[in-house]
């Protein structure tokens, strides 16, 4: 029987970077897959990053993880989506060919040690008493490991609906992970059931490309990587079309043949990618809805209209195809689908990933109800880092709300539980001024270094840079200026205000660097990279500053911890409404309790005596 | 950690109220207020100062860090129990940086992380901590009533859709959206914002309304004033004498006026006079005749002047009217045959009806403090909105607005501005 410190089920997005960042870590890890060469697959639409995505792309980059340098190497066509906006809300996009991401990352993959590759099919898991202790092949192998992490993505019960046609599978030509799923719904956590949905994938050779709206990439291309210099494909445009009230016709006249509508589906589908059928029927006054045309990749003719996922039947999708302008010829290549899946409640999971119901269990990606491969592969990171931590007796990775997009998203998952697919959104994180895609290697690379996440490339390359601002931060803050010297610079500023730092007046407009090195003789030792990176932390100084107050006040409720353990029904003083949601969701820290509804100060002040008591009755034990 | 203050005795009119600060900056408030830190757990009365006025005498007492109830370094100002001096502290406590008001058991769950209460207190304190929410929310919930109810609710809509549509250019500027979103949030914050500085000024009116209006009788001696409040309040309340001069110090007279909670101060009668304590007593008449809210002024014939400026809606008439010899046009009244009091109860609960119905909501000192910082963030808000400032920083702007009134409005949650956007964009591809 093979042994291994870490088993990961699963090679989408989220086993990946669980894999990966297991294996980072220096313990044994085995990836078990379905087909080794599907590894990497972007199953859905062909673009990594975007906003809320672009900074969890960043998070995992500043980990070391594999999405952000495979995007890299895969991108045909770079934006940074918000670029008219502030450094906090931009976030780096780019569209990747398909076959170059999945190939590079299974290169990234297999240049990692210490990471076996094993094809074939989990059917069980081996459990003894309340913890997993590996897992069974379908072929009968068992494979032994304290830690199994699960990311079964949509393969759990999957149910593909094409109209009134629908069938088991796992994603479109793959079977679906039936045993498995039986088995883990028999540890008794709690489930629900979501839909996603796909458009029609068209032949881009019978698109009438002369006819419609291109849109480029950026001249100067945003990397999702800090390791990346330049893109390496060859760059494309992307084709931008609209829907019109012929083909809002036609759905709304075949509504009733939709998988969706007919009845034939149960799951909760994401408010914020509805079907062309939601968008006619919720928005009816709208004449038309703009679709995206992106290539697929650069030696492939499938296009992914982006904006026109369905589950009507496959003659239909064909009808309302034609109706749209410069698709009029378009051939589809395959029908779009709705698919729905199993989820499990993410309110059973601790901020590690590892299942409340049996230890050393661990659910990564889609299985915990979201959506998008960058919220899979954050997930996946966190729970092979955590793994890996709990086997090499390290302290566990601590990502908070403060200090990452990953952290939202955890505390998000466990307080809030999910009603329908969730997606990381900019407005999701409270610290959104600190939390910048700009500094998430200044945010997390550090924790990195200290779980031994980080290569030496990126350790050298991270403790550079750093030096570097921290120099160009000294030279701006020492030096000051007067309002006159200021505007002699071609600096707008108040004559109100006194002499003012030169990092002062590095934040007070956007675009300052030319000015600012004109203000201050001593700016030209600083870098233009380190200096545009200084601007935009002091565009958001003052705010952040007032950030890190609301933060420590959580940063203290998150710190105080609430055993798993603990038994609600001796805590005195409660009123029963109170102790009922508490012994439900069993909040893991005060910070997680205080944000269940209906939670007074004085059960708050309740909770933390009980919890000191118990915290002195031990120490005096 | 921030140095929290509040007022630790039961609201409302005492002999004495406790204001309790604790925290770092506990012993700077007390030497920013009285001038030194008194010695610790020595009762030392020190007079209140702030902004060059004298606030009140109070007894001041501290307590270091260790020795507290909270476990933090904590002053006591022991201060007469008046709503208006209560409030003036609060309000100069607010203004030190690094202070701010403490959150509903916010002082226990101090003590209780420094140690400084074991469990079986903590779940007796409980339920004062309960009791004193639940009395917040009940007089929320009596002040919310009706229309004011309506009003809150269109605060929190109006800041709900400001936020959503912000955002909505910040998550979704990739969609198909109106170009006339930010002109659509302008619109609703500086509805939210001018309303809430009107609450705000009415607010002075609100808790007069609970803590009583001032009415001061004012009038040369012997005419009457006395012999007035007295049949006012149907008791013996002021002495009355025939002899002029009687009521040397400034008499207050509580009572229930058409509802309304009104307080009468009966004065010293008005004249030149060499008696020092008789002077005394009418230098304190000026004053607290000025302050009051409505000042009724008798005269003994109909065009003698009155003994101080008038304000617009005051009340002259002629005292005694059972002395008067023949017919006059100008109001009379009289305490001793109760001619005109009806009239004259009718005059002043009619003034102070109609300012009440122009009151607002916001009662407390509390909910007064965060509608300011909700003003103040809304107006950077607005003014960064209408200079093109990054609409992150706008949002964050309105973020903290919400936040600060989020004990009048209810939370605001990211589902529901989520929800909100989706609900009205077509949003995704």
């Amino acid at each position: 029987m093979k042994q291994y410190d870490v088993i990961v089920v699963g090679g989408g997005h989220a086993g990946v970077e669980a894999a990966a960042a297991a294996a980072r870590m220096g313990v044994q890890t085995a990836l078990v897959t379905l087909r080794a060469d599907a590894i990497g697959v972007m199953s859905c639409n062909p673009a990594i990053g975007g906003l809320g995505k672009g900074h969890l792309v960043r998070e995992i980059d500043a980990l070391d993880g594999v999405m952000a340098r495979a995007a890299d190497q895969a991108g045909i066509h770079f934006r940074l989506l918000n670029r008219r906006k502030g450094p906090a809300v931009q976030g780096p996009r780019t569209q990747a060919d398909r076959k170059l991401y999945r190939l590079a990352v299974q290169d990234l993959l297999a240049q990692q040690g210490g990471l076996s590759i094993i094809e074939a099919e989990v059917a069980d898991l081996i459990i003894q008493g309340d913890r997993v202790c590996g897992v069974v092949l379908t072929n009968e192998t068992r494979i032994r490991a304290p830690a199994v992490i699960i990311t079964a993505g949509t393969f759990l019960n999957g149910m593909i609906h094409i109209g009134d046609t629908s069938w088991s599978a796992g994603r479109m030509g793959d079977k679906p992970s039936l045993p498995l799923a039986a088995r883990l719904r028999e540890i008794a956590l709690r489930q629900g059931r979501l839909k996603t949905g796909t458009p029609p994938r068209l032949d881009g050779r019978t698109i009438a490309w002369d006819k419609l709206e291109m849109q480029h990439g950026d001249d100067v291309p945003e990397m999702l990587s800090f390791q990346s210099k330049s893109p390496i494909a060859r760059q494309i445009a992307c084709g931008i079309t609209r829907t019109n009230a012929s083909t809002h016709d036609i759905v709304r006249k075949n509504l009733t043949r939709s998988a969706m509508y007919g009845g034939h589906i149960d799951g909760i589908g994401p408010r914020y990618c509805p079907s062309i059928e939601d968008k006619v029927v919720r928005f009816p006054e709208k004449s038309e809805h703009q679709i995206f045309l992106e290539p697929e990749g650069l030696d492939d003719h499938t296009i992914y209209p982006n904006g026109i996922s369905t589950s009507l039947p496959a003659d239909v999708q064909g009808d309302y195809v034609k109706s749209i302008g410069g698709l009029e010829g378009a051939v589809i290549l395959q029908p779009g689908y709705a698919i729905e899946y199993d989820f499990f409640d993410p309110s059973g999971l601790r901020p590690s990933f590892e299942t409340k119901a049996m230890k050393g269990l661990y659910f990564a990606g889609q299985i915990n109800g979201t959506t998008g491969y960058e919220e899979a592969a954050a997930q996946g990171l966190v729970a092979g880092a955590s793994a890996a931590s709990a086997i090499r007796g390290l302290n566990a990775p601590q990502f908070s709300r403060q200090n990452s997009y990953i952290g939202v998203m955890i505390d998000d998952l466990l307080t809030k539980g999910v009603t329908e697919p969730y997606r990381m959104f900019t407005s999701r994180a409270e610290f959104r001024l600190s939390l910048r895609a700009d500094n998430a290697d200044q945010r997390l690379t550090p924790m990195g270094m200290a779980l031994g996440l980080i290569g030496p490339e990126r350790r050298v390359a991270f403790e550079d840079k750093l030096a570097k601002l921290d120099v160009g931060r000294t030279i701006l803050n020492t030096h000051l200026y007067g309002p006159h010297q200021a505007e002699a610079a071609g600096l707008q500023a108040g004559r109100d205000g006194g002499r003012r730092s030169a990092f002062q007046y590095l934040g007070m407009l956007a675009d300052q660097p030319a000015a600012v090195r004109r203000l201050c003789a001593e700016a030209s030792e600083i870098h233009d990279e380190t200096l545009e990176q200084l601007a935009r932390e002091a565009l958001y100084d003052q705010y952040t500053r007032r950030q890190v107050l609301e933060a420590a006040a959580l940063d203290r409720d998150s710190g105080q911890l609430i055993p798993d353990s603990l038994d609600y029904a001796v805590v005195g003083g409660l009123s029963a409404e109170i102790r009922a949601k508490l012994q439900q969701r069993r909040p893991a820290s005060i910070a997680h309790a205080r944000a269940i509804e209906g939670m007074t100060p004085a059960a708050t002040v309740i909770l933390l005596a009980h919890l000191r008591k118990l915290g002195r009755d031990l120490s005096a034990a | 950690m921030p140095t929290i203050f509040a007022l630790a005795t039961a609201r409302g009119r005492a002999g004495i109220a406790v204001i309790r600060v604790s925290g770092p900056d506990a012993f700077l408030s007390a030497r920013l207020l009285c001038g030194d830190v008194p010695a610790a757990r020595v009762a030392t009365v020190r007079r209140l100062m702030s902004d060059g006025i004298v606030l009140d005498e109070a007894l001041v007492l501290t307590f270091c860090a260790g020795a507290s109830f909270t476990g933090e370094d904590v002053v006591e100002f022991h201060v007469h129990g008046g709503s208006a001096v209560v409030r003036s502290v609060l309000f100069a406590l607010a203004g030190l940086s690094g202070l701010r008001q403490a959150e509903p058991g916010e002082f226990t769950r101090r003590a209780l992380e420094n140690g400084r209460l074991d469990l079986a207190q903590v779940e007796g304190l409980a339920d004062l901590i309960d009791s004193e929410t639940e009395a917040q929310r009940r007089q929320a919930m009596r002040i919310l009533s009706g229309d004011l109810a309506d009003r809150v609710g269109i605060w929190r809509q109006d800041l709900l859709r400001g936020m959503a549509l912000l955002e909505a250019t910040i998550d979704f500027s990739e969609e198909d959206l109106p170009t006339t979103l930010v002109a659509e949030v302008e619109e609703a914050i500086s509805r939210v914002l001018s309303d809430l500085q009107k609450e705000l000024s009415g607010q002075r009116m609100a808790e007069r309304l609970r803590d009583g209006f001032e009415v001061a009788l004012v009038g040369p001696p012997n005419i009457g004033k006395s012999t007035l409040l007295n049949t006012l309040a149907k008791r013996d309340a002021a002495l009355t004498s025939p002899i002029a001069g009687t009521t040397r110090d400034v008499i207050e007279v509580r009572m229930e006026l058409d509802g309304l909670p009104i307080t009468f101060l009966d004065t010293a009668g008005i004249r030149e006079t060499d008696d020092s304590v008789e002077q005394a007593g009418i230098a304190r008449t000026k004053t607290r005749a000025q302050e009051a809210d409505l000042r009724v002024f008798l005269v003994a014939n109909a065009g003698d002047a009155a003994e101080l400026p008038m304000n617009t809606d005051d009340i002259l008439l002629l005292g005694k009217a059972d002395r008067l010899v023949g017919r006059s046009d100008m109001f009379a009244v009289s305490g001793l045959t109760g001619q005109g009091i009806d009239k004259l109860i009718e005059k002043i609960s009619s003034y102070f009806s109609e300012k009440i119905a122009g009151a607002g909501v916001v009662v407390h000192e509390r909910h007064r403090a965060a509608g300011a910082k909700a003003v103040m963030h809304l107006q950077t808000a607005l003014n960064g909105i209408r200079l093109g400032a990054p609409s992150e920083i706008c949002s964050d702007e309105i973020r903290l607005a919400v936040r600060a009134v989020e004990s009048l409005i209810g939370k605001v949650d990211t589902e529901e501005l989520l929800g909100h956007i989706f609900g009205r964009f077509c949003i995704g591809k």
